[in-house]
């Protein structure tokens, strides 16, 4: 059904998504608890920062992701200086910018969730002699956790679909960083590969109505549960 | 029991109820098995109830249970929330919503001292009629057997004192007149010193030994029922502690 190559660009797809929602959801989970629960000088400016992905054009994220990550940039340097990470032109690049395209929205959905955690529990927690760090682990989390999931379906969905970011940042290489976005541009731009184009963009809005109707039920047994 | 209090807080008038600014300024020695805070709302009776469980750091004060100072600001003691085990047993319950009963009852364990001697979960469980109860999820239960399980979840933590902030409340008389028996063995067969927030007289007269009147977070009268029955049904529990009840009321 699927040609070798869109083939590729499908299980690239998966993998880089899969990867950008499973390394974004600890930092997620950080952010939002001290966006949610503390107070701390530059709190507005953390806020900021993470919702700013979601309002620069792609391209520039993209090309701040290049200034920065790239091989010559001061992260990137250190980087392949002492981890031997080369993140520009490779795979794991991707996996970064989608990461940091569906950050806002999966920080977004915890922190709200979290925020709807009642502090009694909590209060509760510490009054049977749990310490704060095991009242988050045991109460505060697995209360968070219908919105930890919903996100992480958003921003999975959104890594899938990641193109300006990707593009600018990691270019499109075939089998490397080629994800479907991409390639149904190239194929847009390539006479007669209509049917490729038309599959794989059939293939992305399967995958993208798929998560968004699970996020949804997500959020719909979430709220049910908090009533 | 023997439990000292001392608290004196400021709280700037920082609601928007409006509430003008409010002082507690508490000192209590209380020698005895049940006491009883009672007083109108805002008379800082949940105030002394957080500052014992640690939840509220007054401005100046010292607790202590028998020997066991809980808090000192002169002398910057203030054990934290999760090592003073004060069983608390809140209004509403708050049950986990994500765990079983069973779960429930057993959360408390994990912190508590593994070889102190204290309830097992089938007392406690026998104690309070739960044994059905233990693989539903708290919002499959009513509330008078939420309460239960609050009840019985704060003893498995084996508390030096447990703090009853309005058990009552929330339940219809028949429910109450279930759970005021429970209430009455944990003071005489456990032994179990308790703290009673309530507004409720029938129920500060069958659980309190002593009751202390607070009014604008000061000690209005502190009274003693020695001649509260004696604890007859408390058969064999040769632990019922000298009634004779001390109080000292200082107004500061």
């Amino acid at each position: 059904m699927l040609t070798p190559e869109e083939m590729d660009a499908l299980q690239l797809s998966l993998k880089v998504a899969f990867c950008a929602t499973l390394i974004s959801i600890p930092f997620a989970i950080a952010a939002a608890f001290a966006l949610s629960r503390l107070r701390f000088p530059g709190r507005s400016l953390l806020d900021s920062a993470v919702h700013l992905p979601l309002v620069l054009p792609p391209v520039v994220t993209g090309y701040l992701l290049l200034l920065t990550f790239g091989r010559r940039g001061p992260v990137g340097q250190l980087l392949e200086a002492h981890f031997g990470i080369v993140l520009s032109f490779r795979w794991t690049g991707a996996v970064l910018a989608a990461a940091i395209m569906g950050f806002p929205l999966l920080v977004r959905s915890v922190r709200l969730s979290m925020e709807a955690v009642d502090r009694r529990y909590e209060q509760a927690a510490g009054s049977l002699g749990a310490s704060p760090l095991w009242v988050f682990l045991t109460v505060t989390l697995p209360l968070t956790l219908p919105g930890i999931i919903a996100g992480a379906i958003l921003a999975f969905a959104k890594a899938l679909g990641e193109f300006g970011a990707t593009i600018t940042f990691v270019s499109a290489i075939p089998g490397e960083t080629r994800t479907i976005p991409a390639a149904i541009y190239g194929y847009v731009q390539t006479p007669g590969a209509d049917g490729s184009a038309m599959r794989l963009a059939v293939l992305a809005a399967l995958v993208s109505i798929v998560a968004l109707a699970a996020s949804e039920a997500m959020a719909r047994r979430m709220s049910l549960r908090g009533a | 029991m023997r439990l000292d209090i001392e608290i004196q807080h400021g709280f700037a008038n920082r609601t928007s109820s409006g509430a003008a600014p409010f002082t507690v300024d508490v000192s209590l020695s209380l020698d005895a098995r049940a006491v009883a805070l009672v007083g109108p709302s805002g008379s800082g009776k949940t105030t002394i109830l957080n500052a014992v469980v640690g939840v509220f750091r007054p401005g100046h004060g010292r607790i202590a249970l028998d020997d066991i100072v809980l808090l000192d600001t002169a002398r910057r003691i203030n054990v934290s929330q999760s090592r003073r085990r004060i069983g608390y047993v809140f209004q509403d319950g708050r049950l986990f919503p994500h765990l079983t009963v069973r779960r429930n009852l057993l959360y408390g364990r994990w912190f508590s001292p593994r070889l102190e001697q204290g309830l097992g979960l089938d007392d406690v469980v026998a104690l309070l009629g739960i044994g059905h109860l233990m693989d539903r999820r708290p919002d499959a239960l009513s509330g008078g057997e939420k309460q239960r399980v609050a009840i019985g979840r704060a003893l498995l933590a084996k508390p030096r004192l447990l703090l009853m902030d309005e058990p009552l409340a929330a339940l219809d008389l028949e429910r109450r007149a279930q759970i005021l028996p429970l209430i009455e063995r944990l003071r005489d067969e456990l032994a179990l010193p308790i703290v009673l927030v309530s507004h409720d007289p029938i129920e500060v007269a069958r659980i309190a030994t002593s009751t202390v009147e607070l009014r604008n977070g000061r000690v209005s009268a502190v009274h003693s029922a020695p001649s509260a029955k004696p604890v007859k049904r408390a058969v064999g529990s040769a632990d019922v502690i000298p009634l004779a009840a001390s109080f000292r009321r200082s107004a500061r």
